[in-house]
């Protein structure tokens, strides 16, 4: 500092620099939207946050990974030849692990801005309430499939290191990726759209997280009951009442691929069109649902 | 050019009349936008922002237009919330940082900008510190500092004072003052305190149940007329005698401008150094002594007691003001 023209003794010199004009570049709407999405997608990973705020993303993420890992190295050690689980039913085995992340996290995004009033400071500014839920809906997403289709990469990677068949590894990692896709938009909006609708960051993460559960539970209670009563054949409906459920059937039926016997009966052709249209309402209606909610604000 | 003009501006709810015809013609300066609690500042400042549509009527903010040219608006205003606003367990850097490249400032160019203008708002050391251990005075510049960063033309501030203890007032008049006076940067700031906006403002805007009440330079509503406040004994032979009618009818005979306040005292309207003599020469011959003569200056809050009492509130209302 050298305030060579400040009078001697003065306390406030620092102020002498005086205010300088900013003449440089605004880069508008689109550039914000987009900083409000890299900023909200780091945070959905606690990074720039405190220490505190990471360890429940990171944690989730290493649970989500580390068994890939271990699948990969036991596979290759004795030299198996093929991956003993495939991978969307991986994601499949380890959905609570991404509906733990999707509560914790979805609130994360929204809540914060709801409790501490921060809402109003970003639509005084170019970017309208729409592209706000443009850049938080997107940074879920974009963090749930980030969670869900890192443990497939390191399976696919590791297959490839094992020599192990090529095209059927490849293929298969692309209908996971496609699972991958479906959680992220439907755990992203379902849990975002909760979280919108409390301030309160502990009553998001148990609704979202409840969600979760209860409808599992029903959509297992009826399933039992339609296989006692003798409905079997109808009773593949239940799972449009889970989103994990649904997505792991319309996964299956897409892909042709092997049920395992306690999660639901593979669905007629009907119904795979139906569980397809229902993942795009879940997807396109709580995105549209978040913008009506911000737009009165 | 005016910063804010409104011509007939008008905001309806369901059940109240927020804005009702408001025509109104801000310049460049710090304005002052009075009024008591819901009288209409909230609303006015959402429609100036563009973010809520006006029932009726049209307002330009810096030449553009609030219905079709709110992004545009908004890229070049300011505004700090009455309320509070500030995540508690970023720092004040970290959140301004984020805040100016919301208002679209690169990178590099919000860390230059947030730097400069939290210390010209006064926070130094503390600025990497997490907001939740400020004082109330050091949120209110970061909310401050957050309407600033991105060196708008004008900026809005919704009560800034409210909550601070009257060293933080001071600070806060002063800090605004030189947002104007240093920066260049027109203020709009509203406050229901009224001796507040006397020391800070260059021009005062009085609104009530969403009508103009008065709009003009604040050198106009406290200065342009002085008063006398005149207050006398009581005659000792005769307690009974009104001395105040007494005086009031001669000071009014003579030609002077008479009112009372709530007391005792007479206050006349000082319209030259002759009113002086007139005042001396009637206490003289109605033989009581003079117990107090002394200026005092008209007060914002005249305007408000005018208004609630007068019946020309809606003509006022329709004609247009130029501050």
């Amino acid at each position: 500092m050298s305030e060579t023209h400040a009078p001697e003794g003065r306390l406030d010199v620092i102020h002498d620099i005086g205010y300088r004009h900013y003449e440089g570049p605004r880069l508008g709407v689109g550039y914000a939207t987009r900083s409000l999405y890299t900023s909200s997608l780091r945070g959905a990973f606690g990074l720039g946050r405190s220490g505190k705020s990471k360890i429940l993303p990171m944690a989730m993420t290493a649970i989500m990974a580390v068994p890939a890992l271990i699948i990969v190295a036991v596979s290759i050690y004795v030299k198996m030849g093929k991956l003993p689980v495939d991978y969307p039913q991986y994601l499949t085995n380890l959905q609570f692990v991404t509906a733990v992340f999707t509560a914790a996290q979805a609130p994360v995004l929204l809540s914060r801005d709801l409790r501490f009033m921060t809402v109003p400071l970003y639509f005084s500014r170019p970017l309208r309430s729409s592209d706000y839920v443009r850049a938080k809906y997107a940074a879920m997403v974009s963090a749930v499939f980030i969670l869900t289709v890192l443990p497939m990469l390191i399976m696919w990677i590791g297959s490839m290191l094992g020599s192990m068949d090529f095209g059927y590894n490849t293929k298969h990692f692309a209908f996971g990726v496609v699972a991958a896709a479906f959680y992220s938009l439907v755990y992203a909006g379902l849990g975002l759209l909760i979280a919108s609708l409390t301030p309160r960051r502990g009553f998001g993460v148990a609704a979202i997280i409840a969600l979760f559960m209860v409808s599992a539970g029903v959509s297992g209670a009826l399933r039992e009951v339609m296989h006692v009563t003798g409905h079997q054949a109808a009773s593949f409906w239940v799972a449009m009442l889970n989103p994990g459920f649904l997505i792991d059937s319309t996964v299956s039926w897409m892909f042709d691929l092997p049920l395992r016997g306690n999660v639901a009966q593979m669905p007629t052709t009907l119904g795979g069109v139906v569980f397809l249209a229902e993942i795009a309402v879940l997807a396109a209606g709580t995105f549209a649902l978040l913008v009506r909610r911000y737009r009165k604000i | 050019m005016a910063v804010i003009t409104t011509d007939h501006l008008t905001k309806r709810f369901p059940r109240v009349t927020a804005l009702d015809h408001l025509s109104v013609e801000v310049q460049p300066g710090v304005v002052g936008l009075v009024g008591a609690n819901g009288a209409g500042k909230s609303t006015l400042i959402k429609i100036l922002l563009g973010l809520a549509p006006a029932t009726e009527g049209t307002a330009r903010v810096l030449g553009l237009d609030v219905a079709t040219e709110g992004g545009a608006i908004r890229e070049r205003v300011g505004y700090m919330p009455e309320h509070d606003c500030l995540p508690p367990d970023v720092s004040a850097t970290e959140f301004v940082v984020h805040m100016a490249r919301m208002s679209g400032l690169p990178a590099t160019a919000a860390r230059e900008r947030t730097a400069d203008i939290l210390r010209h708002v006064g926070l130094y050391e503390e600025r990497y510190r997490p907001i939740g251990t400020y004082s109330t005075g050091m949120k209110q510049r970061v909310k401050l500092a957050q309407a600033l960063v991105h060196d708008p033309q004008l900026v809005l501030l919704d009560e800034p004072t409210n909550g601070l203890d009257p060293v933080g007032r001071d600070d806060m008049l002063e800090l605004i003052r030189r947002v104007h006076r240093e920066f260049g940067i027109s203020v709009l700031v509203t406050s229901h305190l009224l001796g507040e906006l006397e020391r800070t403002c260059d021009h005062v805007v009085v609104i009530d149940g969403g009508k103009l009440l008065r709009s003009s330079s604040t050198a106009d509503l406290t200065a342009a007329t002085s008063l006398l406040a005149v207050e006398v004994t009581e005659r000792q032979d005769d307690p009974a005698f009104d001395v105040n009618a007494a005086l009031r009818a001669r000071l009014t005979e003579a030609g002077l401008t008479v009112g009372a306040d709530s007391g005792h005292v007479l206050l006349v309207e000082l319209d030259g150094d002759e009113v002086y003599d007139v005042i001396r020469d009637a206490v003289a011959e109605l033989g009581v002594g003079l117990v107090r003569l002394e200026q005092r200056r008209h007060h914002i809050s005249e305007v408000f007691a005018a208004g609630a009492h007068g019946v020309d509130g809606a003509d006022k209302a329709e004609e247009v003001a130029h501050v």
